[in-house]
Formats: C-alpha cells, sequence, structure tokens
C-alpha cells in the first residue's frame, strides 16, 4: 500500500532507506518545511556555523566510513557556501548527497529573494545534480542520487528542493533504479587482464603506483598481495596514501612534487608501471613528457575516461580495482627478489625523507612523528599546505580511509570540518586535523560545532605564522619577495579554543612537544594544540613546477 | 581534424547545458551541433561535429559517455555515413539579377521559398560542402541573412545508433 505524505516526509523517508544516520546542516527560510519535519524524526543533523563546513564534513564522513555523507544548506547563499566542499569531494571522488533549498518552482528564474541557480552553478562540479520540480519525483531522484554518488567512479550529486516540493503530498514509492544512460562497469577485459599479467611477469623493473581507486574500491588487501607476489614496489600518490604500509620494505612512500627522491627514482627507472585507481596528476608525474620514459604503462581505472587522458598508455583495463587485482592475481606467480629491489633498498637508504633536528626550535615533522608514535591508529586529517606535505611524508600510513586529505583541489579549510565528519563516523578512532595557521582559519569558527555537539577532534596546529607553502615557493622562486605571505602571531590560537568552549594547548619548545600531545590525546573534548614552529621550515625534497621528476631537489630548512 | 558523432540524450531538462558546457569546459571545440526528436519521445538526437585529434576525440566521447543523461555516443565515419544539412539563404534580387539566381538555385537542386520585389529565400539541402559551395556563388548578389541547420548524419547500410543495446 502506497502511503500519503508531504514531500519533506518522503525526503525523510528517501534518507531513512539510504542508511543515512547523520545530516550536516544549516537551515533557512525555504528549508523550514524540511526541518519541521526533521524535527520529528530519528535522524541526526548537526548544526554547522557555516555551510562550507557542512559539505566538507559530510565529505570526510564518507572518506572514513566508506558511506555517502550527506549536507544540507538553503537556498542561494546557503547553497553557494557549499559550493568549494562539494568542487573538493568532486575532485577527489568522494561520494555525498548535497541537498539545497531553492524558491518555489512558480518564482525560478524570476531573480526572487535567495534565488540561485545552484543546478546550473554545480553542473561542472558534481557527478550528476537534479532540480525537483514535482514532490512525486522525490523518491526516485533521491534514490537514483545516492546510487550515482557511490557506484563506478564515486562522486557528489546534489538535488536541489523548491520550497513547494517539500510541502506539497505524494504517495510515496520508491521505484527500482532506472538509468539507461549509466552503467558503471565492473567487469573486467580478461584479455587485458591476461596481457598485463604477462607484461608484469616479465618484466625487470617494475613499480606499482597506486592511487585513491585503491582505497575507494578496498582493494588495499588485493594490491598487497600482488605486490608482494611480484615483489615490485609500491608507489602511492597523497590520496592512495595508506593502501600500502609505508614501513614495507616494498614500499616506496608518496611519488610526486613531495614525494620521496626514491620514488620518483623508481618511476623514472622502471619498465612496467602499473597505474591502479590513479589518474597522472600534474602534481605526480612532474613534466608529463618525461614522466616514466622507460615504461610500459598498465593503467587500471573504473573511470574509462581517465585512461589516456593525460599519458599514453600500452594496456588499459577499465574496472574496479578490487576485481582487476583480484583478475590480475589469478594469472601471476611469485617472482624472486631481484637486483632492482636491492637498487630500490640501496636508494631508501641514500636518500631517506629526513630534517635538521633542533633542540630550541619545533620542527613541524618532529611533531608528526610524536604524533605517530603516541597515536598511530590515529585518523589523520589535514589541512593545505606544508602540513599537508608533512603529514604525508612522516606519519607513518598503514590503514586506507584513515588519511584524509583535499587533494585534487587543495582546498584550505577543509581539515578541521572534515575531521568533524570523520570523528561522527567513526567515534571509536582518534581524530587528528594537522592544521596549518593559515587553514585553520578558514573555518574555525567550527569549534562551535565540535563544542555543541560534543565531538572530541584534536587539532595540531603547526603555527608558523605564515603561509607557509606559498612563502616556501617565494623563498624558492621570488627571491625572498614575501609578498602577503605573513599571517603574524594573531590570533592566539590557545584563547579562541578556549573562549569556544574547547582545551587550548601550546608547545613553544621541543620539550613540550610531547607533554602537550599527551594531554591533548588524553582529553575527551575537542582540542586545539598550537606548536610554535619556524616559518622558514620547507617541505622536502621537491620536484619544481613543470619539471621532470628527475630534477627532485633536496632542500636545507 | 574534423570529426562527427551522433549522440542519444534523455529529453530532460539541462541536457543540452551539460553537453555545452562539458565542451567548453574541456575546452573541445564544437563546430557545429544540431538536436532534435528520435521515434522514441524520450530521447533526443544530436548531431555534433567537434574539431581535434583523435587523442581529443576519444576524450570527447569518454566523457561525453559519462554524462548520466548521455544514452549512447557513436563516432561517424565519414566514408560510411551520410550527412546532411539545410539552409535557408536570403539574398538581395532585383529584375536584372532574378534569373541568374534562379540558374544558380536550379543547378544546386535548390528551391525559391519566397519572392520579393527586392530578395529571394533560397533552402537548399545537402553536405555542407554544397552548402559552402551555393552560399559561395550567392555572396556576389549580397547575402543579407542565413540560417543553416548544422549537420545531421547516419551511417549507411542497416547498421544502427540507437538508445538500446
Ligand atoms: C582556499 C585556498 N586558498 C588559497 C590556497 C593557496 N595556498 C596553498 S597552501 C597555502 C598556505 C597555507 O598556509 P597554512 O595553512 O598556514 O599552511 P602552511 O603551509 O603554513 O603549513 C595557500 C595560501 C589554497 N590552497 N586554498
Ligand atoms: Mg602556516
Amino acid at each position: 500500500m502506497m502511503v500519503r505524505m508531504t514531500g519533506a516526509e518522503a525526503i525523510i523517508e528517501c534518507l531513512r532507506r539510504e542508511g543515512v544516520e547523520v545530516i550536516f546542516g544549516l537551515p533557512g527560510g525555504v528549508l523550514l518545511p524540511l526541518y519541521d519535519a526533521l524535527y520529528s524524526s530519528e535522524l541526526r543533523h548537526i548544526l554547522v556555523r557555516h555551510e562550507q563546513a557542512a559539505a566538507h564534513a559530510a565529505d570526510g564522513y564518507a572518506r572514513a566510513t566508506g558511506r555517502v555523507g550527506v549536507c544540507l544548506a538553503t537556498s542561494g547563499p546557503g547553497a553557494t557556501n557549499l559550493v568549494t566542499g562539494i568542487a573538493t569531494a568532486y575532485m577527489d571522488s568522494v561520494p555525498i548527497v548535497a541537498m539545497t533549498g531553492q524558491v518555489n518552482t512558480g518564482l525560478i528564474g524570476k531573480d526572487a529573494f535567495q534565488e540561485a541557480d545552484i543546478t546550473g552553478i554545480t553542473m561542472p562540479i558534481t557527478k550528476h545534480n537534479y532540480l525537483i520540480k514535482s514532490s512525486r519525483d522525490i523518491p526516485r531522484v533521491f534514490r537514483e542520487a545516492f546510487y550515482i554518488a557511490r557506484t563506478g567512479r564515486p562522486g557528489p550529486v546534489l538535488i536541489d528542493l523548491p520550497r513547494d516540493i517539500t510541502v506539497d503530498e505524494l504517495e510515496f514509492d520508491y521505484p527500482e533504479i532506472n538509468l539507461p544512460g549509466y552503467n558503471p562497469s565492473t567487469k573486467v577485459h580478461q584479455l587485458q587482464i591476461r596481457r598485463a599479467a604477462e607484461v608484469l611477469m616479465a618484466a625487470e623493473r617494475p613499480v606499482i603506483y597506486a592511487g585513491g581507486g585503491v582505497r575507494y574500491a578496498d582493494a588495499h588487501e588485493e594490491l598487497f598481495q600482488l605486490a608482494t607476489r611480484l615483489n615490485a614496489p609500491v608507489t602511492t600518490t597523497l590520496m592512495g596514501m595508506g593502501c600500502f604500509p609505508t614501513d614495507h620494505p616494498l614500499s616506496l612512500g608518496m611519488l610526486g612534487m613531495h614525494g620521496t627522491k626514491y620514488a620518483n627514482l623508481a618511476v623514472q627507472e622502471a619498465d612496467v608501471l602499473l597505474a591502479v585507481g590513479a589518474r597522472f596528476d600534474d602534481r605526480v608525474t612532474g613534466k608529463i613528457a618525461s614522466f616514466a620514459p622507460k615504461a610500459r604503462i598498465i593503467h587500471i581505472d573504473v573511470d574509462a575516461a581517465e585512461i589516456g587522458k593525460n599519458v599514453r598508455v600500452d594496456i588499459p583495463i577499465v574496472g574496479d580495482a578490487k576485481i582487476a587485482l583480484t583478475e590480475l592475481l589469478k594469472h601471476v606467480q611469485q617472482r624472486p627478489w631481484t637486483e632492482w629491489n636491492e637498487k630500490i633498498l640501496m636508494w631508501k637508504k641514500e636518500y631517506p625523507l629526513r630534517y635538521t633536528r633542533d633542540e630550541n626550535v619545533i620542527k613541524p615533522q618532529f611533531v608528526i612523528e610524536k604524533i605517530c608514535e603516541l597515536c598511530p591508529d590515529a585518523i589523520i586529517v589535514t589541512e593545505v599546505g606544508q602540513n599537508q606535505m608533512w603529514a604525508a611524508q612522516f606519519f607513518k600510513h598503514k590503514h586506507p580511509r584513515k588519511f584524509i586529505t583535499s587533494g585534487g583541489l587543495g582546498t584550505m579549510g577543509y581539515g578541521f570540518p572534515a575531521a568533524i565528519g570523520a570523528k561522527v563516523g567513526r567515534p571509536e578512532c582518534e581524530v587528528i586535523d594537522i592544521a596549518g595557521d593559515g587553514s585553520f582559519q578558514m573555518n574555525i569558527q567550527e569549534l562551535a560545532t565540535a563544542v555543541v555537539n560534543d565531538i572530541p577532534v584534536k587539532i595540531a596546529i603547526l603555527n608558523n605564522g605564515v603561509l607557509g607553502m606559498v612563502r616556501q615557493w617565494q623563498t624558492l622562486f621570488f627571491g625572498r619577495r614575501y609578498s602577503h605571505t605573513t599571517l603574524g602571531d594573531v590570533p592566539d590560537f590557545v584563547k579562541v579554543a578556549e573562549a569556544y568552549g574547547a582545551l587550548g594547548l601550546r608547545a613553544t619548545k621541543p620539550s613540550e612537544v610531547e607533554d602537550v600531545l599527551k594531554e591533548g590525546l588524553a582529553s575527551d573534548r575537542p582540542t586545539v594544540m598550537d606548536f610554535i614552529v619556524h616559518r622558514d621550515e620547507k617541505v622536502s625534497p621537491m620536484v619544481p613546477a613543470g619539471a621532470s621528476l628527475s630534477e627532485i631537489l633536496e632542500l636545507d630548512s | 581534424m574534423k570529426h562527427t558523432i551522433a549522440v542519444i540524450v534523455e529529453n530532460k531538462p539541462g541536457v543540452l547545458t551539460r553537453i555545452s558546457g562539458l565542451f567548453s569546459r574541456r575546452g573541445f571545440n564544437i563546430e557545429s551541433l544540431s538536436v532534435g526528436a528520435t521515434d522514441n519521445p524520450a530521447y533526443s538526437r544530436m548531431t555534433i561535429s567537434v574539431e581535434g585529434d583523435d587523442v581529443v576525440l576519444e576524450q570527447v566521447v569518454k566523457q561525453l559517455s559519462k554524462l548520466i543523461n548521455v544514452i549512447r555516443v557513436s563516432r561517424l565515419d565519414p566514408e560510411e555515413s551520410v550527412e546532411r544539412e539545410l539552409a535557408i539563404i536570403k539574398v538581395s534580387a532585383n529584375k536584372d539579377t532574378r534569373s541568374e539566381i534562379m540558374q544558380i538555385v536550379s543547378v544546386f537542386r535548390a528551391r525559391i521559398i519566397d519572392v520579393s520585389p527586392r530578395s529571394l529565400i533560397i533552402e537548399v539541402t545537402g553536405d555542407e560542402k554544397k552548402v559552402d559551395a551555393l552560399q559561395q556563388m550567392l555572396r556576389q548578389f549580397g547575402i543579407k541573412e542565413m540560417a543553416r541547420t548544422g549537420k545531421v548524419s547516419m551511417v549507411r547500410g542497416s547498421k544502427v545508433v540507437q538508445a538500446g543495446p
């Protein structure tokens, strides 16, 4: 029997059926009927202080749990405030469903109060989006939206909800998915798999290059088996961090602009490069024409459009990483430890990630190492800039889904709200946002959200008083002309934390780092740990933009 | 190089924007684009002519295929397809030039669909080259206005581009 209900009630029912447990949002005029329905529902709603944070929190929740994250914002400015968060999720293929209020259907196109064409605005940054024009369409659209968001190459889907469709009634029926234009590929091409296996078995200097696709497909175990069976060294992208344990002898760590020297050398020397769920981003490849010049390239990706987009590919395999790797494993046998492996061990010894220790000044890398030592299983979320690169380099990542960072868009202000989302999704885990002082200030208002909702995330600010990453480029490439990159020593982050009712701690000397971390990690409240570091510490090594991976520089601080 | 692709899309609001947006965002050049109904009211068919090498064409096809409202994308090999375009052209004409224009029109198997003391409207169908050629010939008399549909194209023989498998 079909049940009659209002559009708002139908939306709640759809969310319930999709297994949604939490929504991050902030109301407004056109959303009143929906918020009213929410008031009497079981759904958890977390009120943010800025809609951008709602989108990032939904994204952090999705990355940490593997489920679809949901956010909600009102029409006009509420919707446009989501845009950065949606674009961030789009670039990193994160499944979220963003709901936005919209003016009444009759007013659309009339420049009504708080009207913004959000489906138009988000067309290039969503996997798909919808403007619902009749309450009858609500169940179908919601079902499709969640399906599209989580299947194939995941991504954000936006649903625009004019006020009147949330008030109008409908007979609720949850229809089967019928999307003739959407067939996410699952099966892989067997012939290509066999060709790939042959090439891998015959390789003398194989390298596996794994990206975020491995994590989304939950393929890290298959990746581990394949790598150890082939004795093939593995490098991961920023998005793939944690998909292969960084302390394993076959691990090369991260590649690319701030990757390890040995990962970059290995890629440049490789005779076969197996790319899995990675998209040959320019931050990874450096100068594309001289990327992996000796290698035959095998590329596994669920998105056919990624194959051949940036580099020539010898063996394309379209399909889910888990399925493709499982198939590959059927065709490869154990290969011995070779000279190539020895050479890599030698490079790892010769060019380790390193920094100069200091007795008097806190080194940001030291803070990360200490965090890793004290809390090796934490979910690490980052902001953007030097803090992000140090977190990637100096934490020993070994769990997929436990390193959460804005890779593709590089969104400052992402980390803290994403950490809130991750903590809501995985309350049993310690969640630490490794932050820069600049980035943290972009969504610092969310301290209120964390405190009021009792979400005990920990923020470790690597406080250098500058927009450090930009300053590093100014130092290296613009003759130390520090144009507008100095933030100064305001605000006092400890006082800010306290003003919001969070715990604020500070370390100014290396000897204080451990105590502050211990106290912060032991706290059951949202906690800000302010580590005062030197503004001239650099991220090293570095491939200058546009240079080839072989031209990697080791920088002194 | 110029390529022609046929795209079957769902007949839904915003689909044209999604497609044209994708072209501009990814830096693909549209030479011409025409849209019209198919025999199934749920779907429309677009014929898009794009400029670019094979790598560009492959990206165009793959990126278009990713759009949820796109049902099918097919490259049309010019050797194996027929293509047609329709144009209507308003040219200046007076009693001295009218008969010469009419001769040209008949050579091109075009038609005159409107006559007034100072102008004629000519309708022509054919492949792009033919339309181009007629346009070229009429220029000397003064083209006052012209509307071209952009080409539509179809594979010869029994092979079909349609929504189903
Ligand atoms: C929203 C946004 N604006 C600007 C940038 C450009 N940008 C990249 S890193 C960076 C500096 C970040 O400063 P901070 O958060 O203090 O981190 P640090 O590099 O000092 O660790 C800037 C401005 C960006 N990535 N995102
Ligand atoms: Mg900083």
